[in-house]
């Protein structure tokens, strides 16, 4: 392999991770206080036309990155109304924010078909970003791929080091005791809730804008679901799960490139890969009960309702 | 002031039963400003949409044949839901129920025989139970979370459907469209009301209906179901093992989506083509919650939906709408269900903020 295809085959594993990364990283701070939100694919998609509608409309990747977070975060607002407010099942909205998101981003997508965003600029500094393999790969890339790293680093920091994010683990692990301190159980949920949407949000930006720059309904494909096991793969920590988006990356572009290696495998079963890796992780991680139990959020699913 | 919500001491019957009336009206009124936004005569396109499909008894033939795949996946789906069993991968089922009874029809395609539909219907319902006993094998053996394992099995059954149709059961006379041989007579559904599509299915799936309905009011499989998904330590005082509970609501909702399938394939497409459902797996999830998870709730609400699939594809022809605004109603329609579904426990009271006077009450 010549570092050229080297730096092109990293290239590419990195965009195949990185929309994992936000929705994981996203969805490890909504389940740390507490709440199920199965609607990550929902609010993927949703961010992913949002911020192609507006990429293509106004040919701004500031405004489409922006727009496709906001467009994650009024997903989960909906979200954090009926299960915070009212009281509903967590689950059975998910889905519904699921099933809702691919309705309506279908309905919005529907005049974008056929369009093509030009993709997301790439840092270019002079000379730097010009060195063989190193250059393109730590100074050529998007801002959104930074954006992803540096949540990682943020999220990791802000649940163990600092005030809020002690407050956040601490109504995911007792909403009662927390209530009864003091804590305003709903409030810090709600705002876990649209952080996690607007990250899923970026995640589903990032698929529109620079994996594949162009609309395709369900274009998510399940990403959203596969970010949701690697929340779980992860045991809530923000590094593992990002080891596990570029685990997955990489799975599916070797997919991509099997055929060249001259596998004669049936496409089909390639692209199966991804889904069926997510199972056999899934059954690692989840086949020893007591250590899934110790990591979990003690509240995770559960409706919290104030009794004053 | 502020809005509160205070428990009922018991369920409100009443709203069991009124919010998905609740529900079905703040989507119509949704409707009217979703159509008004997207620049189209809200009153004509509501009538399009869910007026003018029923309007002709050729319609009414439609929306049986449409709903038939929605009852037997739902009524299924229910037996799981009140278990807090969530198997949202009833589309791998359908889909692997129509590879295995669709299969069976290009196997005996020589064969004419009135045992071909039996057959078939039983390799439907089994193919629908071996794609759902894998979450179930993986949840009671390994503890893994059912809802992710039986999504990702869709993705996988939908890649066998392309496999199979694009490589080895391609037609030999279909030049490069991928799709089966068409099945013969002896292979599809008859047809019962004569110039319509209605076919037999539709009375196989009220019969599964009244089943599920006995199965769940009066058998002690539904008892079993209802006290696990209700109380979990009770059930496990009461001797109920939680893992025949998971195999047994998977193996009902697997087989009846995989018998979805099979009637899919064998009645209204007759062939095996490499879009066998528009979807009838997760919307079904959304029949279930509106049927209340009680069979016969269910045959109602799969109509209704039913209609909304009609409605987007009249939508579409007449008034050239995109019809993913079907999937748009769908969801709404969750979303204002789950909503309402709060006064079933609460009611909702108006308190003000200022400080109250204790009274002295009598301890009960």
């Amino acid at each position: 392999m010549t570092p050229e295809s080297l730096t092109l085959a990293v290239l590419t594993i990195i965009t195949a991770s990185t929309p994992l990364v936000f929705a994981a990283v996203g969805e490890i701070v909504v389940e740390k206080s507490g709440v199920l939100n199965l609607g990550v694919e929902g609010m993927m998609i949703m961010g992913a036309i949002a911020a192609f509608a507006v990429g293509v409309t106004t040919g701004s990747s500031a405004l489409a990155i922006l727009f496709g977070a906001f467009a994650g975060l009024t997903m989960a607002f909906i979200f954090g109304v009926l299960t915070l407010n009212l009281l509903a099942n967590q689950v059975a909205t998910g889905l519904a924010l699921t099933l809702f998101g691919l309705g309506l981003s279908a309905l919005i997508g529907h005049s974008f078909v056929g369009k093509t965003f030009p993709g997301l600029p790439k840092l270019d500094i002079p000379i730097i970003s010009e060195i063989p393999v190193i250059g393109p790969l730590v100074f050529g890339l998007d801002i959104l791929v930074y954006m992803s790293i540096a949540s990682v680093f943020f999220v990791g920091w802000f649940l163990n080091k600092t005030r809020w994010g002690l407050l956040v683990r601490a109504v995911g692990e007792n909403h009662s005791a927390a209530h009864a301190i003091g804590h305003p159980v709903v409030f810090v949920r709600m705002m876990a809730i649209i952080f996690g949407g607007a990250m899923a949000g970026l995640g589903g930006a990032y698929l529109s804008l620079a994996y594949t720059p162009l609309w395709v309904e369900d274009m998510t494909a399940g990403r959203g679901w596969i970010a949701l096991a690697l929340v779980v793969f992860a045991s809530w920590r923000p590094g593992r799960a990002f080891l596990g988006a570029y685990l997955f990356g990489g799975v599916t572009i070797i997919q991509l490139h099997a055929q060249g290696f001259g596998f004669a495998v049936a496409p089909q079963f390639m692209s199966m890969i991804p889904y069926l890796a997510t199972i056999v992780v899934l059954v690692i991680i989840s086949r020893d009960a007591d250590r899934s139990r110790l990591n979990a959020p003690a509240c995770l699913g559960m409706t919290f309702r104030s009794s004053d | 002031m502020a809005i509160k919500l205070e428990p009922r001491g018991e369920i409100a019957k009443g709203m069991i039963y009124g919010s998905p009336l609740v529900a079905v009206a703040a989507t119509l009124v949704s409707g009217l400003v979703l159509f008004a936004i997207l620049g189209v005569n809200p009153v004509e396109a509501l009538f399009t949409f869910f007026i003018s499909p029923i309007s002709t008894l050729d319609g009414w033939a439609e929306l049986f044949v449409k709903a038939t795949p929605l009852v037997l996946i739902s009524v299924g789906l229910s037996f799981g839901f009140q278990a807090n069993v969530w198997n949202i991968g009833a589309e791998g089922q359908l889909t692997i129920g129509a590879l295995a009874g669709g299969g069976l029809a290009l196997l005996f395609f020589e064969v004419q025989s009135i045992f071909l539909l039996p057959a078939m219907m039983i390799a439907g319902v089994l193919g629908g139970m071996a794609w759902a006993a894998i979450p179930a094998y993986l949840k009671t053996k390994y503890n893994t979370n059912e809802i992710l394992t039986s999504l990702m099995l869709v993705y996988v059954g939908l890649l066998v459907l392309s496999y199979l149709i694009h490589g080895p059961w391609k037609a030999p006379d279909s030049l490069n469209f991928p799709e089966s041989r068409l099945f013969h007579g002896s292979a599809t559904l008859p047809i019962f009301v004569s110039e319509t599509r209605l076919h037999i299915g539709w009375l196989v799936a009220i019969a599964v209906v009244l089943t599920g309905w006995i199965l769940i009011a009066r058998h002690i499989i539904g008892f079993q179901v209802k006290v696990v998904g209700m109380a979990p330590m009770a059930a496990r005082f009461a001797g109920f093992s939680e893992k025949k509970v998971i195999w047994m609501t998977l193996m009902i909702s697997g087989g009846a989506a995989g018998l979805a399938g099979m009637i899919e394939v064998s009645g209204p497409i007759g062939q095996i083509v490499p879009v066998i459902s528009p979807g009838y797996g997760f919307t079904a999830i959304i029949v279930a919650f509106l049927g209340r998870l009680h069979p016969l709730g269910v045959l109602f609400a799969s109509m209704l939906m039913a209609l909304t699939y009609l409605g987007g594809d009249a939508a579409q022809i007449d008034m050239s709408l995109p019809n993913a605004v079907t999937g748009v109603f769908q969801g709404m329609l969750l979303f204002y269900l789950l909503a309402a579904d709060v006064l079933v426990k609460y009611r909702i009271r108006v308190v003000s903020k200022e400080p109250v006077i204790l009274k002295t009450e009598a301890v009960e």
